[in-house]
């Protein structure tokens, strides 16, 4: 073999991810390692990891569409955009964007809403650990500068509006394996995601509170936040919801920016 | 030759709770340093826990020593902080490759053992050792193809690396008998080739036969999913009364078995260790 070392590694992947049954010939210099039985076990181990890899991050994809179907489509994605991180957790950001225009899931149209939230769940799971604001420090804030403080969000906390379908219910039923109650009612949900004491923690949330923490995250005031709350949902309870993103950590320690 | 690390595991996570409440004093646990390097959460909260507890060995398996391109920057300052945190007593990695123009292809990929392929895979070694603040020792893959663009022998490949870098070596013995199987050479001289003085830490793993092979010998498969082999226990012997006694872990990434069952491997290690001089 004549080829430089460097061209070597780009031959090798070359031919990982070159179909063996399609015709197109690989480099001669490859083609005395193809034509080895042993190279099949670089392709299926490379493959077979970072299929595993995505199955790992998308638990309630795999249990919602069936084994076998999850991996060909994994397949078709690890093929197209191979890790870019070596830590494996990592992996798959875009995957619910790929199943948006997989042509064979658009007969599941909320499958890419429900992904999302598997990668909500592992983005919770890895997250900084960081301590909540909690009820005794919000009610130490001066209230003339309150409406106009920005209260940060913890990293370990995610949230998602879903208008289109019941990704949450699907998502939980999946995720939690019960399916006793399958009478899903088809409309529009939300859901509050927050690491507390290690654990990933879940609830439903309504479009309110997720558009109150879309403007927390873009480092919009409480009164900014609030306006956006109410738009959506006129009779939201605010004290309620405070109480409520307190109880669930939502809120980071002790910065906050307006407080005297 | 004495040293302070006898027989450990590798550590999974159905096996953390019993790794914490494990009391055999000397015992030692090994992780992939790729599933921690994550900012916080539960993971590195049960690996702090069981440092506490025991000594820990980081084995990476995605530096990509043998790549084209230098260790990525992010990567390795996200495992220096690892190494700061758990202050491992053993790091190591593999002659091999995986990453690639910024992609990442999880398995350790053969390396052509040129000179230029040395003269980088010293300078990447160099480069780790002195971002990480430690000698890390290099482990020999398990080979599946031959490769005709060789220069250099692997074992003396391995020893010129770690005159040059001042590396350490580890011993994968399983890899030892698997490469040897396929690649048809033997298996006790490669062993009777490595440099002693050189070598920091033992590995020792199950394997299997390939059952998809059509023709020919069957492949053996570094799978990490079974007992350690008989005629790899052998080896180990045979290396270990030629070297001494050196930190050496039971391996098993698959069809994890229940921790009593790798706790007597672990002891069938220690055994052989105990004579060389390593207190148990």
């Amino acid at each position: 073999m004549t080829t430089t070392a460097d061209s070597f590694q780009r031959d090798f992947i070359h031919a990982i991810y070159h179909d063996p049954d399609s015709h197109d010939p690989v480099s001669p210099a490859l083609a005395a390692l193809t034509s080895q039985p042993g190279f099949k076990v670089y392709r299926n181990t490379i493959l077979k990891a970072s299929v595993d890899a995505l199955a790992a991050n998308y638990p309630s994809i795999e249990r919602l569409v069936g084994s076998e179907w999850f991996r060909a489509a994994a397949l078709v994605y690890v093929t197209a955009a191979p890790p870019s991180n070596v830590c494996l957790i990592e992996y798959g950001h875009d995957f619910s964007a790929f199943l948006m225009q997989f042509a064979a899931a658009a007969e599941l149209p909320y499958l890419s809403d429900v992904a999302c939230l598997d990668r909500a769940w592992t983005e919770c799971h890895i997250a900084a650990d960081e301590a909540a604001l909690d009820a005794t420090m919000l009610a130490a804030m001066a209230p003339e500068h309150l409406l106009s403080s920005v209260l940060p969000l913890r990293a370990a906390v995610r949230w998602r509006w879903c208008a289109a379908h019941p990704a949450y219910a699907i998502w939980h039923a999946n995720r939690i394996q019960d399916y006793a109650d399958d009478e899903i009612e088809w409309q529009g949900d939300g859901v509050l995601l927050s690491r507390i004491d290690g654990e990933v923690v879940w609830q439903q949330a309504s479009a309110g509170l997720c558009a109150f923490l879309d403007v927390c995250a873009a480092q919009g005031d409480l009164q900014s936040a609030v306006a956006a709350a109410l738009q959506v949902e006129p009779a939201l309870d605010i004290a309620a919801l405070l109480s409520s993103l307190i109880q669930a950590q939502a809120f980071k320690a002790p910065a906050l920016t307006s407080i005297q | 030759m004495t040293t302070t690390l006898g027989a450990g595991l590798g550590l999974k996570p159905q096996h953390f709770d019993a790794a914490l409440d494990c009391r055999h004093a000397d015992i030692w646990f090994e992780v992939h340093p790729e599933n921690y390097l994550m900012d916080g959460g539960p993971r590195l909260a049960w690996l702090d826990a069981v440092r506490c507890q025991h000594p820990l060995s980081l084995h990476g398996v995605s530096l990509s020593l043998a790549g084209a391109q230098l260790p990525d920057a992010q990567q390795l300052r996200r495992l220096a902080e690892l190494v700061r945190r758990v202050q491992p007593a053993l790091v190591s990695e593999h002659l091999a490759w995986s990453t690639l123009d910024g992609r990442y292809y999880p398995d350790l990929l053969p390396v052509a053992r040129t000179s230029a392929v040395l003269a980088r895979t010293v300078a990447n070694i160099q480069c780790a050792q002195e971002r990480l603040q430690c000698r890390i020792a290099i482990e020999n893959p398990s080979h599946y193809l031959r490769l005709d663009n060789h220069a250099w022998s692997e074992t003396d490949f391995l020893s010129e690396l770690a005159k040059r870098s001042g590396c350490g070596l580890l011993v994968d013995v399983n890899n030892v008998h698997i490469s040897a199987h396929n690649l048809g050479y033997d298996a006790r001289s490669y062993l009777d080739d490595l440099p002693a003085d050189a070598v920091m830490e033992v590995h020792l793993a199950g394997h299997t036969v390939d059952a998809d092979d059509t023709g020919g010998a069957p492949l053996l498969i570094d799978s990490h999913d079974a007992p350690v082999d008989e005629v790899v226990w052998h080896l180990y012997q045979y290396l270990i009364a030629r070297i001494g006694a050196r930190p050496t872990l039971i391996e098993r990434d698959d069809k994890i078995p229940e921790f009593a069952e790798l706790l007597s491997e672990r002891e069938r290690a220690q055994q052989v260790l105990t004579p060389q001089g390593v207190l148990a």
